[in-house]
């Protein structure tokens, strides 16, 4: 059978939802199948469940409130000392694990990257408290490094036993002089990583952006990029591109950054957001407050990055940079294309699936589309509704308990900062229907009957890979050796398997070349021992839920 | 000698994982038996994501998500109901349970909890369920470990069928070396029961069809011969100690050994990680003892040619300086290799806390070294010391790798983690054979190394 053919006669995804959906007990069922959804991009009324809880003993890909607010969006910033306040679990697991990258501008600057500091609680401390030993452990941090800024993450007992982090974070930044903030981001508090995305956007919205307004930043065009994390490098390349377009990087939260760049991040013309999930929540604070605009750029993707800077050059609508821009994409896109020619015949018509992140699983099908594969089914591990519908329904969701448990910062607008010039560029725009504040989500650019689903389940992923072979999946290091074990060759979305960059051409062409050299490979034809003339029947697993 | 240095409040780039993870490691050789971490769903995700990138397998560990909701009123009905799922989904043997700082905090009562879930669920009364109290802030991974197999000897092992079988102890070692020591037993016509069994269950053949739950591990019916057996023998010096060797918490420690003496009235013996030759000498001699039996042809052998070995490498070794840390147990089996083979260890760091690390290794030592001992120690700490001690290489986890990194010196990757290299689940360290294969690495990386720092080129050495 041609990969055309199978991709013609892939089950009926209704039926295919049924039967995954009907070895469900009811309560189950009826949960799993609002975040299983056959999709159709031309039905704005189709809904996804998304941001609930994970039914304990189910096995999920999530992880915790702590993971997203150290992990993600404190993670990759260097001149930051970050104290997890807990037991030593924590700390030691976030250690330098996400392959982000830096690049400090001298040998002499700041780089606490490579640091896990942990007040490493003990008995004692839960129960007659931890916040002496906090206090004297960013004393030690200080007089060590005398660091920029100091941030306290709190893990699961600390909320528990009443350690106060965020006054003694007061109380330390008084004396010492330096920035220092807590988080109350224990691993209980969200459905998942998400909830610590919020946590600390909020946090560096509040106590740290906008706090130098000294500095000048002296260039004609400002931006910061949002939402981008520099695995593997990606941020490097993209960072080239805008030099080349004349544009003055001033911060990136998160990838490559620092939190003094934090501190005038509010002095740019725009603000580009990439991941829409783990950073609209800043981008919007800025815009309410000091009336920066901002608009959903991708660039991953040859095509989408083409797409994205020149969108970009078009917001400052300066011909020199329109035309150097121009003239970056014709380059790059000609090397793209000749890769592009070279490998889409040894790919087309190959199915990928995608579980992963809260952006990432949308725009990886770019990629693969660029190369002539389709997309079959495609899910985030943290998203919230908007991230798959779009952001048009952001009214209609529905806040639990959860969703309450997180601070919405009230934001003002600070008139004396306030640039109603770029408010007025952006109505202009506006109307010739450049879009801002905008994000329509994965499932409008997935074509009918793809199927997306949630927070997606060891069970359901099986019965995909049974049901429907795909030609790889692509998800993160815990999935990985599940999938392997059942003959699909799985790419690492989080980590890159050591490899990347992917944004931007060039990371484009590293990854259609890393899918030639996955599915092209001899590995999987040796499972089978020639001696073995059947393949072993071994029973299945029935499987139940309750 | 323990030198003076600044102690800090805070762990610094820590050397001890949470005791979560080592309590699932020691389930996940059990067979059949799936780990449920009682706290939030980021325990069993980290947990998770630390053990798949060092054996690259399926390690499906479940978790009661814990809300704030479960913070208030108790993680009681989160943990009945992660039971349940895991009971009709897995179809388990057993299900494992390790709690966590937060569900100790809180003060949950497990027994208490299964009970209750045993009066709820009938349907899943075959499912043994075994619990360990694995708070992250009561000692490391590794106690969690041995609280782990403490459980599984309290909660599902058995005295029913009376046998001739020896009891193996092996504690946190690769599943290599548990093959290893499987095949000793095997070629010396002794049975045994490891406990665990983690020869298979962490590293795996390919599967033609996807299996939920991983081959091997500890079987049912071993369970219920080990308090019929006819002896145990346990590795490690420290840990095997209990509450006299612990200097930080006060609760009561049990440890397999106390636990099967005291349900079973077995006969134990405690013999060092069997790293070396003299430590493997006194393994097969505890073994000889138990079983009567004679030593195979085989592993005598083995022996010679380990011995050979180091006639043939020693030179290259001899003298040059190490730093080493880990686990106190794992590090203390090193350490009397390393001196064993002539290397002069300078720095012995582990992150455990007990009062008789120092004294044990100072009796390991052969030679007169007087090398730096650290308790409770960080890599951070272990780099400052690093700097006065000048070691020729390091062994140890990849953790350490920054360390090797900054003074551009060899890292001999042993033990638990090592996540910036393949095959971490295929490392042997132990038994004649074991060594053997240290003796090399550790003799070609300084080969490497000196080939590498030489402007010749040496190709003959």
């Amino acid at each position: 059978m041609s990969d055309k053919e199978k991709l013609s006669t892939i089950i009926d995804p209704d039926e295919l939802k049924k039967e995954i959906m009907a070895k469900y007990p009811g309560k189950v069922q009826k949960k799993r199948s609002k975040g299983f959804v056959v999709n159709d991009p031309k039905d704005e009324s189709l809904e996804i469940q998304a941001n609930v809880r994970t039914i304990p003993g189910i096995i999920t890909q999530r992880g915790c409130t702590y993971a997203g607010c150290k992990g993600v969006i404190l993670g990759p910033t260097r001149d930051v000392v970050n104290i997890v306040h807990g037991p030593i679990g924590c700390s030691f697991y976030a250690w330098l694990t996400r392959r982000n990258q830096t690049r400090p501008l001298t040998e002499e600057d700041e780089n606490f990257m490579t640091y896990a500091f942990s007040t490493d609680m003990q008995d004692s401390n839960i129960v007659f408290g931890g916040e002496a030993k906090l206090k004297k452990a960013i004393k030690e941090a200080y007089e060590m490094f005398k660091p920029h800024s100091i941030a306290i993450f709190s893990t699961c007992p600390v909320g528990l036993i009443g350690d106060d982090v965020h006054a003694v974070a007061r109380e330390m930044k008084a004396e010492l002089g330096i920035n220092i903030f807590g988080f109350s981001c224990e691993g209980y508090r969200g459905v998942s990583q998400s909830a610590g995305h919020h946590i600390a956007n909020n946090k560096i919205f509040s106590n740290v952006v906008g706090i130098n307004d000294e500095k000048v930043v002296d260039s004609k065009f400002r931006m910061n990029m949002m939402g981008e994390y520099n695995i593997g490098g990606d941020a490097f390349l993209l960072e080239d591109y805008f030099k080349e377009m004349g544009i003055e990087l001033v911060a990136s939260f998160s990838g490559n950054s620092t939190i003094e760049s934090y501190e005038y991040a509010h002095k740019v013309d725009l603000n580009v957001v990439m991941c829409h999930r783990s950073i609209n929540y800043i981008a919007e604070m800025m815009e309410k407050k000091y009336g920066i605009p901002w608009f959903k750029v991708n660039f991953i993707g040859a095509h989408a990055s083409a797409k994205s800077l020149i969108k970009i050059a078009e917001y400052y609508g300066d011909d020199e940079m329109i035309k150097k821009t121009k003239e970056l994409v014709d380059r790059e896109m000609k090397r793209v294309e000749e890769v592009i020619a070279e490998v889409r015949p040894k790919l087309e018509g190959k199915t990928a699936m995608m579980f992963v992140g809260g952006s990432r699983a949308h725009h990886y099908q770019e990629l693969f589309a660029e190369v002539g594969m389709e997309t079959v089914a495609a899910g985030y591990e943290f998203a919230h509704r908007d991230d798959y519908e779009g952001r048009r329904v952001i009214p209609n969701i529905k806040i639990d308990a959860d969703t309450r448990n997180i601070e919405d910062l009230t934001v003002e607008k600070l008139d004396e900062q306030f640039r109603p010039d770029l408010q007025e560029r952006k109505a202009k725009l506006e109307k010739s229907e450049f879009a801002f504040e905008n994000y329509d989500g994965m499932m409008p650019e997935m074509r009918k009957g793809a199927l997306v689903i949630d927070d997606i389940s060891h069970h359901e992923s099986e019965e995909l890979i049974a049901k429907v072979k795909p030609d790889i999946f692509c998800a993160g290091i815990k999935e990985k050796y599940v999938i392997q074990k059942h003959g699909i060759p799985l790419k690492q979305l989080h980590s890159y398997d050591y490899g990347g960059p992917y944004a931007g051409f060039q990371g484009a062409i590293n990854f259609y070349r890393e899918i030639e050299r996955m599915l092209t490979t001899n590995v999987w034809k040796m499972v089978d021992a020639p001696w073995k003339e059947e393949p072993e029947i071994v029973g299945s697993v029935v499987t139940e839920y309750c | 000698m323990k030198s003076p240095h600044k102690t800090y409040t805070a762990t610094r780039n820590a050397c001890k994982l949470c005791a979560p993870l080592g309590a699932s490691m020691a389930y996940k050789g059990i067979q059949g038996c799936v780990p449920i971490i009682h706290g939030s769903q980021g325990c069993a995700t980290y947990v998770r994501r630390y053990m798949i990138s060092h054996f690259r397998e399926p390690v499906d560990i479940a978790s009661s998500n814990f809300s704030e909701e479960s913070t208030i009123f108790g993680g009681g009905p989160n943990l009945k109901m992660a039971l349940t799922n895991v009971g009709n989904q897995y179809k388990p043997h057993h299900i494992g349970i390790s709690t966590t700082c937060l569900s100790e905090t809180i003060g949950d009562d497990v027994p208490q909890i299964i009970q209750e879930f045993r009066k709820e669920q009938p349907d899943l009364s075959h499912v043994g369920l075994a619990h360990a109290a694995t708070p992250s802030y009561c000692g490391s991974h590794i106690d969690g470990f041995h609280h782990a197999i403490v459980a599984v000897i309290k909660n599902l092992s058995d005295k029913t069928l009376k046998n001739d079988k020896i009891v193996l102890l092996p504690g946190m070692l690769s599943p290599a070396d548990y093959r290893y020591l499987k095949d000793v037993f095997d070629f010396m016509g002794q049975d045994v029961i490891l406990l665990p069994d983690l020869s298979e269950s962490l590293d795996n053949p390919h599967w033609h069809d996807y299996k939920r739950i991983p081959d091997g591990g500890t079987t049912p019916q071993e369970l219920f011969e080990i308090g019929g057996s006819k002896g145990f023998i346990q590795f490690g010096d420290v840990f095997n100690r209990g509450a006299s060797a612990n200097t930080v918490s006060k609760r009561k420690i049990e440890t397999p050994g106390s636990v099967l003496s005291d349900k079973y009235q077995l006969k134990g013996k405690t013999v060092g990680m069997p790293i070396g030759i003299n430590a493997t000498d006194r393994f097969f001699e505890a073994v000889l003892e138990m079983s009567g039996k004679q030593m195979p042809e085989r592993y005598e052998k083995e022996r010679g040619r380990l011995v050979d070995a180091y006639t043939d490498g020693h030179k290259y070794v001899f003298e040059k300086r190490a730093v080493v840390y880990g686990e106190e147990d794992f590090v203390i089996g090193l350490t009397e290799f390393l001196s064993e083979i002539g290397v002069e260890p300078v720095l012995i760091a582990t992150g455990g806390k007990s009062n008789v690390f120092e004294s044990i290794i100072k009796e390991k030592l052969q030679t007169g070294h007087q090398p730096k001992i650290m308790t409770g120690a960080d890599f951070e700490e272990i780099s400052e010391q690093c700097k006065d001690v000048n070691p020729d290489f390091i062994i140890g986890h990849s953790k350490g790798y920054y360390i090797s990194k900054q003074l551009n010196v060899p890292l001999i990757r042993v033990g638990f983690p090592i996540h910036d290299r393949i095959g971490g689940q295929r490392v042997k360290h132990i038994g004649y054979e074991g060594t053997h294969e240290l003796f090399d690495r550790i003799v070609n990386a300084l080969l490497e190394y000196k080939q590498s720092n030489n402007a010749i080129g040496y190709k003959y050495l």
